[in-house]
This record gives structure tokens, C-alpha cells and sequence, in this order.
């Protein structure tokens, strides 16, 4: 009986996603400022792509089975724009006060 | 008896054949003997549920019972009734046959779907017998994170490994449609049914993996204590909220869909006439589909989710509703001039366009901002919902179960015995639940189990009509289980029906067709005008 090899490809997008786990676990343990968010949604999405493309296999299939995919990230889409809708607008409780500071509003007891 | 002349049912007679089975019209029965399973033991907590609410007081059972008994109802009926019963019993069954093809494009995966659906509903079963959750179906949070003390993973992992079997049926549905028609069945050809399946598979596989998320992160957050949506470890309880819904609004067209396409199947039947605007109708499957992914939010506006956030949602609301009402027109319009008979299924289709549009019309009302905000979590939302899920979806699948129960079994029922439970369910349907939007407007709450003394004429009447909707709901049972050994043998169209499942053998052949058939016209050729001039 043959042996079968996992092709290469796979075992180098293994290893990137490693490396790109590491990297999250890293880049938690620094203080980046505004840029946390971004560099950890970047890493991700990179994470997502290399799954899509290597794993499932999208690099080298059909349209249509491209356009099921991308259903898929566009209903996410969906899911993150019409929510952010309710997050990016909603009023803070209590409000702020002026002047007051963001640590200051978080559950500091009044008066 | 020659090979020729053998069935799918009586092709082999071991039990064995029966579990590892792969043809796809055994998964359909197996699944059919499943949601029966479940139905009753849904409908069992809904007994008990209207037993309790006869008196104002609360005797019969405590407020945790009480608590414990809705969550059972709605998570069976939700879950392991209402989403599976049309794709996975009518739909396993027909979709092949409607199409011209030996069998579904993954058979073993198909029966993989029934294993993850009963494993997930042995576990939910167990999580109720052995003490239960009081959440509610809906697992909200922090509730079910921190406060609740059933047993809310167990059951929510029941829901988890179900929700994968609801995956599998609708990746298999897309593949099938997409690459098994038989020559000359083009898109606009295919009987209304399938696109509605189709809609409902896009659904299936676009939403489920959300829910089964959702639940994954509530246990986590409950056993481990990873912040996701409790405030104090840095979550967001309404973040919950978005994700349940976003999954379990849609979840409503996955159950009212396949219902659509049934009806739209026995109006045509059953007035003689082709569809009216059959491309409008195929469509408005998948404008359903795609719009009910934008409307969630409604299901949340006295959560505290922004005023802006609400309006948005609130106008999807009313856009979703047009697709729908093209729906419930052209079905009208088909019935007008129609020969009409009033045959069983017949009885189930106008029932369910009846129901179906005041569930609906009740529907817009709660789009309303101003007005949802004060039925919110009453019993109008209770009637409303149950008009669209039982007065439509039900309704839907009893009227297909009768429709092609020849097709299934190879035996006719008894048309008089069919007609009177038809009658009586929607007697029944009505008395149990119109009077729960009274009881909405006058401000009685869902979820409790006492109530004001004024308000128990209303209950009465409810209570009284469920006991009159359990008995409609379990004749089918007997006179269908007496057709079974008694009644008369099905021709392969006993309905003088068009479409390709019934040009073949009831019950038909183990591999169905013996040959690949060829489509020439398009559906619904019943009368001469319909017929394509150059067919």
C-alpha cells in the first residue's frame, strides 16, 4: 500500500497559521495603543484567507463555488455592519459627564 | 416478487437496512419517525403549559416548572420540529424525485445529517429529563451564563450537534439542485418547491454556523468564564442577542419557506391552473431568503440597542413583508377561475394562506416601533409567532404529508377522516391562539405562570381550543397508520398531478426512474392554455 504525503503546500500554510498564532499572542502582551484593534483584525483576517484559500481549497475551484464562498464573508459583512449599527450609536449609561474622563464614567460610584 | 416490481420500502426488510441506510427516500422516514418523536413531546409540554394557564392561580405546577416547561417546548418544537420537518421529511424525499435523479449528490452525508440530528436531540431529551433548563428557547444572556441552573450546555450542545446535521441537509440540497437536474430542467422549470428549498438551504448553511458560534461561546463564558457577553468580564449581554438573531430570525424562513413552496404546489394542483407569476414567486424565495438576514434587530428593541439601530431595522421589517404578500397574492390569483377541489391538502393550502397572512399582517404591527414596545413580551407576540410557525409552517407540512402520502407509501387515506382533521385543526388553531392577542393587547405577559382573574375568559377559551388542536394534531396518526395496512393502493398519480414524481411507480423504486426522464415543458401544464406553444 502506498503512503500518502500531505502535499507541501499544506504543511507551509500550517505553519503560517502557527506563526500567526504566535504573533496574537505576542502583539497581546504589547501596548500598541489605537493600533491593537487593527494589527489583530489584520492578523486574522490573514488567518481566514490562508483557510480559504489553502484548506478549503477556494485558489483553484470554480466560480461558482467562489461566489457560495464569498456569500459566506458577505453575510458576515452583514452580520458586522447592520450590529455596528446598534454598537456605534448607542447612548452610553450612564452618561458621560463633561469634562469627565473615559476611567472616570466606568462604574466609579457617584458622588 | 420480481426486482422490477420491488420499492424502496420493500427492497430489503432487515433492520440494519434500514439505519445504514442511503437512499434518500429511507433518510426521509427515518426522519419523519424522529420529528413525529419530538412533535408530541413538544406538544406534550404545550399541554401541560395551557393546563396550567386554565386557572389564574398557578396550581398545577411551580413558576420553575412553569419556567422549565416553555424552555422544553420551545426548544423540541424550534430545533427538532419545525426547522427539520418539510427539508428533512418532504424535501429528503422529493428533491431527487422532482428533479429526475437516482438519489441526493451525498447520500452517505445525508445520512450522516439524521445521526447529528437524533445524537443532538437524545442529548436536549436528556437535558430535559434530567432536570431541564429555564431559559426559555432562547438562551439569553447573562442569564444563561451565570444566573440559570439548568442544565443549559447539555442542551445547548444537543442544539450545536443538531444544528450540523441542518448544515449538511442544506449543503447536499445546493449541490443536488445545482448538478442532478435531469436534461431540459432549467432553472425556470422547476417545480416552486425546490426554489423554495433552495432558498431555505442558503439559509441553513449561511446562518446555522452563527448559532452553533453563539452557543459555543455561552459555554464557554459559562464553564470557563471567558468574558464575551458578561458586562463585568468585559462582554456585552446584547452582543448575545445580535448573534442569536441573526441566526433565529432567518430560522423563521427556514420553517415558513419550504411551507410556501408546499402550498404553492397544492394551489396549482388542486385549482387546475399554472402558477400565477411563477417567476415572481421563485424569486420572492430568495428575496426572503436574502432580506430576512437584515431584520433581526427586531426582535430586540426594548434591549437597549440604539434608537438608530432600531430605526434601521425596523424599516427591513416592512421591506420583508412585500415578498411575502407577492406570495399570498399570486397564490390568490392562481384560485381565481381555478377549478377548485377540496381535497384534503387542498383544505391545509387555503388554511395556511389564511393563517399564514394574519400571522403576517401581525407581523407589520410588530415592526412598528411604537406599537411592539408595548406588546413586547406579551402573549401578542406568543399568537403572532405561532400563526406564522403553526398556523403556517404546520399547516404547510400536514397539507404535503397528505398530498404526497400516496407518493410515500403506495396507499391512499381516507379522504372523508383527512378532511375532518384538516377542519378541526383549524378550529382548533383558532381557538387557542386568537385569543392570545387579546390577552397580548390587554397586557398579559408571556412566561408566567399566573395571572390577573380578569383575564381567564380568554385563557379558558385557549386552553379549551388546545385541547381541540391536540386531538386534530393526533388523528393524522391513526387513520394514517390505518392507511398503511388498510388503505387502497395508490396509482403513480392518484392527484392527476404534473411533475416528475409522479411519473414514476407509489412508493417508487429504489433508485427511482428507469430511466433518466427528459423535461419538455414548464411546471404546472394543468389546463391547455398553460401548455408552451411550440412544446
Amino acid at each position: 500500500m502506498r503512503r500518502w504525503y500531505p502535499p507541501s503546500i499544506l504543511l507551509w500554510a500550517l505553519l503560517g497559521l502557527l506563526a500567526l498564532l504566535a504573533l496574537t499572542v505576542a502583539l497581546a502582551y504589547q501596548r500598541l495603543g489605537a493600533f491593537n484593534t487593527p494589527v489583530a483584525l489584520a492578523i486574522a483576517t490573514t488567518k481566514a484567507l490562508l483557510v480559504a484559500a489553502i484548506f478549503m481549497e477556494l485558489r483553484e475551484r470554480r466560480s461558482l463555488i467562489i461566489a457560495f464562498a464569498g456569500a459566506g464573508f458577505f453575510w458576515l459583512a452583514i452580520l458586522m455592519w447592520l450590529a455596528a449599527t446598534d454598537f456605534t450609536t448607542r447612548p452610553e449609561f450612564p452618561p458621560r459627564q463633561p469634562g469627565a474622563t473615559i476611567s472616570g464614567a466606568a462604574g466609579a460610584p457617584a458622588g | 416478487m420480481s426486482e422490477q416490481e420491488k420499492n424502496y420500502l420493500t427492497a430489503d426488510y432487515r433492520l440494519r437496512s434500514w439505519f445504514f441506510t442511503t437512499d434518500h427516500k429511507r433518510v426521509a422516514i427515518l426522519y419523519f419517525a424522529g420529528i413525529t418523536l419530538f412533535f408530541f413531546v413538544g406538544g406534550a409540554a404545550a399541554t401541560l403549559i395551557r393546563l396550567e394557564l386554565a386557572t389564574p392561580q398557578g396550581d398545577l405546577v411551580t413558576s420553575d416548572v412553569y419556567n422549565r416547561l416553555f424552555t422544553m417546548h420551545g426548544i423540541v418544537m424550534v430545533w427538532f420540529f419545525l426547522i427539520p420537518s418539510i427539508p428533512t421529511t418532504l424535501g429528503n424525499f422529493l428533491v431527487p424525485l422532482m428533479i429526475g435523479a437516482r438519489d441526493l449528490a451525498f447520500p452517505r452525508l445525508n445520512l450522516t445529517s439524521w445521526y447529528l440530528f437524533m445524537g443532538g436531540g437524545a442529548l436536549t431529551l436528556y437535558a430535559i429529563f434530567a432536570g431541564g433548563v429555564d431559559t426559555g428557547w432562547t438562551f439569553y444572556t447573562p442569564f444563561s451564563t451565570f444566573y440559570s441552573n439548568g442544565h443549559v450546555v447539555l442542551a445547548a450542545t444537543g442544539v450545536f450537534v443538531a444544528g450540523f446535521g441542518s448544515i449538511l441537509t442544506g449543503l447536499n440540497f445546493i449541490v443536488t439542485i445545482h448538478r442532478l437536474r435531469a436534461p431540459g430542467l432549467t432553472w425556470y422549470r422547476l417545480p416552486i418547491f425546490l426554489w423554495s428549498l433552495y432558498a431555505t438551504s442558503v439559509i441553513l448553511v449561511l446562518a446555522t454556523p452563527v448559532l452553533a458560534m453563539t452557543l459555543l461561546l455561552i459555554a464557554l463564558e459559562r464553564i470557563f468564564g471567558v468574558g464575551v457577553f458578561d458586562p463585568r468580564l468585559g462582554g456585552d449581554p446584547l452582543l448575545f442577542q445580535h448573534l442569536f438573531w441573526f441566526y433565529s430570525h432567518p430560522a423563521v424562513y427556514i420553517m415558513i419557506l419550504p411551507g410556501m413552496g408546499v402550498v404553492s404546489e397544492l394551489v396549482t394542483c388542486f385549482s387546475r391552473k399554472a402558477l400565477f407569476g411563477y417567476k415572481f414567486v421563485a424569486w420572492c424565495s430568495i428575496a426572503i431568503a436574502a432580506i430576512g438576514f437584515l431584520v433581526w434587530g427586531h426582535h430586540m428593541f426594548v434591549s437597549g440597542q440604539s434608537a438608530f439601530s432600531a430605526l434601521v431595522f425596523s424599516f427591513m421589517s416592512f421591506v420583508v413583508a412585500v415578498p411575502s404578500a407577492i406570495k399570498v397574492f399570486n397564490w390568490t390569483a392562481t384560485l381565481h377561475k381555478g377549478w377548485i377541489r377540496f381535497d384534503a391538502p387542498m383544505l391545509y393550502a387555503l388554511a395556511f394562506i389564511g393563517l399564514f397572512t394574519i400571522g403576517g399582517l401581525t407581523g407589520l404591527f410588530l415592526a412598528c416601533l411604537a406599537y411592539d414596545v408595548y406588546v413586547t413580551d406579551t402573549y401578542f407576540v406568543v399568537a403572532h409567532f405561532h400563526y406564522i410557525m403553526v398556523g403556517g409552517m404546520v399547516t404547510a407540512y400536514f397539507g404535503g404529508l397528505h398530498f404526497w402520502w400516496p407518493k410515500i407509501t403506495g396507499r391512499l387515506y381516507p379522504e372523508y377522516w383527512a378532511r375532518a382533521a384538516a377542519i378541526l385543526i383549524f378550529f382548533g388553531f383558532n381557538m387557542t391562539f386568537f385569543p392570545q392577542f387579546m390577552l397580548g393587547v390587554l397586557g398579559m405577559p408571556r412566561r408566567y405562570h399566573t395571572y390577573w382573574p380578569e383575564l381567564q375568559v380568554w385563557n379558558v377559551l385557549s386552553s379549551a381550543g388546545a385541547s381541540i388542536l391536540a386531538l386534530a394534531y393526533a388523528l393524522p396518526l391513526f387513520y394514517l397508520g390505518w392507511s398503511l395496512f388498510w388503505g387502497r393502493r395508490a396509482g403513480p398519480n392518484p392527484w392527476n398531478a404534473t411533475g416528475l414524481e409522479w411519473q414514476t411507480p407509489s412508493p417508487p423504486p429504489k433508485h427511482n426512474f428507469k430511466t433518466t426522464p427528459v423535461v419538455t415543458r414548464p411546471p404546472y401544464c394543468y389546463t391547455p392554455e398553460a401548455q408552451p406553444q411550440n412544446a
